[in-house]
């Protein structure tokens, strides 16, 4: 027979009879939470297969090669070679790796060609590979130009497109990564796009600030304060709209994750716009504080996003409460 | 193709035309009725057998007499068994409800909307299909499915699900798990078809007393613009692990790129506001 009063069935208030619909498996733990059902508190979405230091690392990489590219484009404007030529190499180095990151998720190179076989604007994904693949030789050929010497107008050139480009690579990832039935992360399309090209602001700067004399990283000092604001700002506006979803944001490891990232990048923005500005040393750990926290900031939003997953809770709950709205009650 | 096409949302009733197929046979689907089900497994094992689907895991849940737990890369059929220690009116102490789900075969398909590599693709019977040869296993569609349905099979990497027996439906035969089907519970035919006869079989139950008799995923209004394979559940869908209203979220595609488009142009302006002020450092 089966299991009698295990494997679920919340029992009734004492006494009462109980009708079937309401006695319904769920895990003890959630016992305590009466308006939620499941099928024995399985999931029933699918988490995503992608390995967090892959695609997580992937976002990272590609916010920070994105603003950084930007970031060149200014330098270069306003003649501060050395945040120039850091901020291409950063750029070139970081979009490498993101595709190194991005191949390795797939298996094999080939796969990556194959999606070079169709172009899909539905697919964010699709969209992402031409961008990458008009990027990356871009990127590739302003540092190599910077570095070398060797056909500076083409270089300037590239350095110009990877700039046109750089925004839509930092912003692009937020949309893929939104454009799922991923509670945590579908709820939050409104903010995440802000949430990522602040963070990507912060890595860029957070890079300069490693890499860059004092007397030139003025800008990414300033771009440093900057992202910190409006990250802080765009993840307080995510987290306060989401409702119950907002829960996976803070508890667990994407949690400790999130908060680390709230703490570093404030300290990272305030350390650098003030001690920053004179010593080398203080730049330094501020710029790492910034990159740091651009990390955790993606991988706590991907922890979140498979947390809001694992527990049918994030999809029931919401989904019903938007039926019941659409549904005026008789 | 679609490849180039962002998808409109028509009334849902031709997906495969809106595709672009020219004159193709008529929209086929599933109804499970699940108040007929005796939870038999015919369907899963039928599915396994007629598709070659390997074996995923001998492996004792202790949850309930479901051991296959639910939809993945190696189960296209899944019968769930709600069992329940409950004091019904009718004096009963005890209820078992089962249910034989399968992939919904979308009007407005997130998983085909979001797959880079044109390998999901809608069949000319208005179907969902993965092309195991064009699938580079990038894992897009698994967290895109509203109903977590299609999953990555570990031994070869690529995206698997149930196809409705597309190899079948083109011989003018049904899928197995339908053929197999000792009560008919799963119900193969012309989705139009189906649907007149779920509404009758509802109205049925009602008059005989079955209140919570409900159709799932036959409203071509719904998030998905209606199901190709709907259901009749005797219970809230969640009690059943399907998700209360599940949306395509291809629907708000156009306003994620409005957002990141004006994200992007913060970034911008951020960027180029930090090299005001001159050289002051
Ligand atoms: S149920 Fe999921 S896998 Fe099946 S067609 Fe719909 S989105 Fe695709
Ligand atoms: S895993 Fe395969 S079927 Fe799924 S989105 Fe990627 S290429 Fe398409």
């Amino acid at each position: 027979m089966a299991p009698r009063g295990r494997g679920g069935g919340r029992a009734g208030p004492r006494g009462r009879r109980v009708v079937p619909r309401r006695a319904v498996p769920v895990s003890p733990r959630r016992r305590r939470e009466p308006e939620f059902i499941s099928y024995y508190g399985r999931p029933i979405l699918n988490e995503p297969v992608w390995a967090a230091t892959d695609i997580a690392g992937y976002f990272f990489l590609g916010g920070m090669a994105g603003a950084s590219s930007l970031l060149a484009a200014g330098a270069e404007l306003t003649d501060r070679p050395a945040l120039a030529r850091a901020s291409k190499v950063g750029a070139l180095g970081a979009i490498s790796l993101s595709l190194v990151a991005l191949v390795h998720d797939l298996g094999r190179p080939a796969r990556f060609l194959n999606m070079l076989r169709v172009f899909k604007p539905t697919s964010p994904m699709s969209v992402g590979v031409w961008v990458l693949g008009a990027y990356a030789p871009a990127a590739g050929i302003a540092a190599a130009s910077d570095l070398t010497g060797i056909a500076r107008p083409a270089g300037r050139a590239a350095a110009a497109g990877a700039a046109a480009l750089g925004p839509v690579v930092a912003s692009y990832t937020s949309v893929l990564m939104c454009n799922t039935a991923i509670p945590a992360w579908h709820e939050g399309y409104r903010e995440m796009p802000f949430v990522f090209v602040a963070s990507a602001a912060s890595a860029a700067a957070g890079l300069a600030l490693v890499a860059v004399p004092c007397d030139q990283a003025g800008p990414a000092r300033t771009l440093a304060v900057a992202g910190a604001v409006g990250e802080l700002a765009a993840s307080h506006r995510l987290t306060s709209r989401l409702g119950l979803v907002a829960d996976t944001y803070d508890t667990g490891r994407a949690g400790t994750l999130i908060k680390a990232a709230k703490v570093m990048t404030a300290a990272g923005a305030v350390l650098g716009a003030t001690a920053g500005r004179r010593t080398r040393p203080a730049s330094m750990v501020a710029g790492a504080a910034l990159l740091a926290a651009s990390a955790c900031t993606r991988f706590g939003i991907f922890a979140a996003g498979v947390a809001s997953a694992r527990d049918p809770k994030y999809v029931v709950a919401p989904q019903r409460e938007r039926r019941a709205s659409a549904t005026p009650a008789a | 193709m679609s490849d180039f096409t962002l998808p409109v949302h028509h009334d849902g009733a031709d997906p495969a035309r809106d595709t672009g197929y020219v004159d193709p046979p008529p929209r086929m689907g599933f109804f499970t009725d699940t108040s007929i089900c005796i939870g038999c497994k015919a369907c899963e094992v039928a599915c396994k057998e007629w598709n070659e689907v390997p074996e995923d895991g001998l492996e004792w849940t202790g949850m309930s007499f479901d051991n296959t737990q639910g939809l993945s890369a190696d189960s296209w059929r899944h019968v769930a068994f709600i069992e329940q220690p409950a004091v019904a009116e009718d004096g009963k102490d005890f209820r078992w409800l089962m249910a034989s789900d399968v992939c919904k075969h979308c009007t407005h398909a997130a998983c085909l909307d979001v797959c880079p590599t044109g390998a999901l693709f809608r069949t000319e019977f208005g179907t969902v299909v993965v092309q195991d040869d064009v699938c580079n296993g990038c894992g897009y569609c698994v967290p895109a499915c509203p109903y977590g349905v299609v999953a990555i099979r570990e031994s070869d990497g690529g995206a698997h699900k149930c196809t409705l027996c597309y190899d079948r439906l083109e011989v003018g035969q049904e899928p197995a798990c339908a053929k197999a089907c000792p009560t008919d519970s799963i119900q193969f035919g012309e989705l139009e078809t189906l649907r007149a006869r779920a509404g009758e079989r509802v109205e049925a139950l009602h008059a005989a007393g079955v209140e919570e008799a409900q159709l799932y995923g036959h409203d071509p209004e719904d998030g998905v613009g209606g199901d190709g394979a709907f259901f009749l559940l005797l219970d809230e869908p969640e009690v059943y692990g399907l998700p209360p209203d599940p949306v395509v979220t291809t629907r708000d595609l156009a306003s994620m790129w409005r957002h990141a488009g004006a994200a992007a142009g913060a970034l911008v302006l951020v960027v180029g506001a930090s090299f005001l002020g001159g050289r002051s450092r």
